[in-house]
């Protein structure tokens, strides 16, 4: 399946950025600068879902005492860590030329970089305890207490008056952009989704490999050894 | 013998670490101490004109209390889990957030109030007066808990991880920035005539959800470091 989401998602990305950056029409009020938003909104949207999707496999970990589960959280939190910072990177490139300043103290930004240091605590918290099993659990927690924050980030347009414009497209209102930036965009969207199912797919097996070293299963030369053998 | 009944079990381990507080008092007079420098040493690096220093007040202070509780941290449950005392906690046939509430409140009178009873004359140094001052330590009255209940968490899931000091400003920080936004607003805004009362409003709320869900949490987190 692996190779599948990624070649989906290379030619998702391919076609988006190309509707993106050459067939969209440049915007009135923002010029060419708009552009970012087929890469920032997608990455900013990947990073709050999939903070959800981790937290939700450690509750599923915490409640069911399942392995798989924490080993689908260890494999979600780089990834997503990476699309937060590209958020972050995006809206500051496109900060700058629009707002004239890479960073203001505004809600929905502070929210998204309290985010990324969640990520951050997250990956830390597992690394620095030695034991798998209290490492897993721990971490779990964790990611679940941070969930506070994904609603924070997401009405942080509408709780408070932010220089970050409000939502751009919504699933009940008609989207108040041109048809060709929202395909665009959604396309963008798409690719990331299966670019992010690809990598954590071959991030958690390798995960799975690594814990289960010591078992006879995932060592092809010891299988053939015993089968030898006998 | 008839077994204690939950008030008086939560009334003794609030006392207990209450009273070790007190027989070690130069722990308590650290993070108190703490706080005072770093409030102390702003107005030496920043200049001591009497508008700069009252307009970042309200923050300094904030901050220097949330760092004063961060450095309390480690107290809440470190000794406990070392000498054994927590394995006995966990055995106690009550509800464990229950008994980790009563833990947290005791932590918060040992480093919370300090920081709230001190408040005024460190807000004197930076000139704040009247209105402000009071709003100070009401918004520090009603933050403290919070940070210690916050806190609490991400005490109990470092318990005796290696570099836990750093590790747990990691995993907590991040989560004070409401109470660090809405305490130093209600100050800022009180001076800026406005009222802080809003703010207040948001850290009551941020209290009362802390309170009702962190002990849950830090319970879960204290059971999976002694499993």
């Amino acid at each position: 399946m692996i190779p599948w989401f990624g070649t989906v998602a290379a030619l998702a990305i391919a076609v988006g950025l190309y509707i993106g950056l050459l067939v969209a029409p440049t915007d009135f009020q923002q010029g060419e600068a708009y552009r970012i938003i087929f890469v920032h909104v997608p990455a900013a949207w990947m990073s709050m879902f999939l903070y959800v999707v981790m937290a939700v496999w450690a509750a599923v970990g915490l409640g069911l005492n399942a392995r798989l589960s924490f080993m689908m959280t260890q494999a979600i939190a780089p990834t997503g860590a990476m699309f937060t910072f590209l958020a972050l990177l995006t809206g500051a490139m496109w900060g700058k030329p629009t707002w004239g300043a890479w960073w203001v103290w505004d809600a929905r930004l502070t929210s998204e970089l309290i985010l990324l240091f969640q990520y951050a605590g997250v990956m830390l918290l597992r690394t620095s305890i030695d034991d798998q099993r209290r490492a897993d659990r721990a971490s779990g927690v964790c990611a679940l207490v941070g969930v506070v924050n994904i609603p924070i980030i997401y009405f942080s347009v509408q709780w408070w008056n932010t220089l970050h414009q409000g939502a751009s497209v919504s699933m009940t209102a008609a989207p108040k952009m041109a048809t060709v930036m929202l395909t665009g965009m959604l396309l963008m969207t798409f690719g990331f989704w299966m670019y992010s199912l690809a990598v954590i797919l071959s991030r958690a097996r390798c995960v799975i490999l690594e814990r289960e070293s010591l078992q006879l299963w995932s060592k092809p030369s010891s299988v053939a050894e015993v089968a030898g053998v006998r | 013998m008839s077994r204690p009944g939950l008030w008086e079990t939560l009334r003794g381990i609030i006392w207990r670490d209450v009273l070790l507080a007190i027989r070690r008092r130069s722990d308590v007079a650290i993070s108190v101490l703490f706080l005072v420098i770093v409030a102390s040493l702003f107005p030496l690096g920043v200049g001591p004109e009497p508008a700069v220093l009252r307009t970042i007040a309200a923050g300094v202070l904030w901050v220097a209390a949330l760092l004063a509780c961060l450095l309390s941290l480690g107290r809440v449950f470190t000794a406990d889990y070392l000498d054994g005392v927590l394995e006995q906690m966990l055995l106690i046939p009550q509800p464990l957030p229950v008994l980790v509430a009563g833990k947290v409140f005791a932590h918060w009178v040992v480093s919370g109030l300090p920081v709230v009873l001190l408040s005024p004359l460190l807000g004197l140094q930076f000139g704040l007066e009247g209105e402000a001052l009071g709003m100070l330590v009401l918004s520090l009255l009603l933050g403290t808990p919070t940070l210690s209940m916050i806190g609490s968490i991400g005490a109990a899931l470092v318990l005796g991880v290696r570099g836990s000091g750093l590790l747990v400003a990691l995993l907590v920080l991040p989560l004070y920035v409401p109470v660090l936004i809405f305490g130093a607003g209600a100050v800022t805004s009180s001076m800026a005539g406005i009222g802080g009362e809003a703010n207040l409003s948001l850290l009551g709320a941020c209290l009362v959800l802390s309170v009702f869900f962190a002990p849950w949490a830090t319970a879960s987190a204290l059971r999976i470091a002694l499993e």
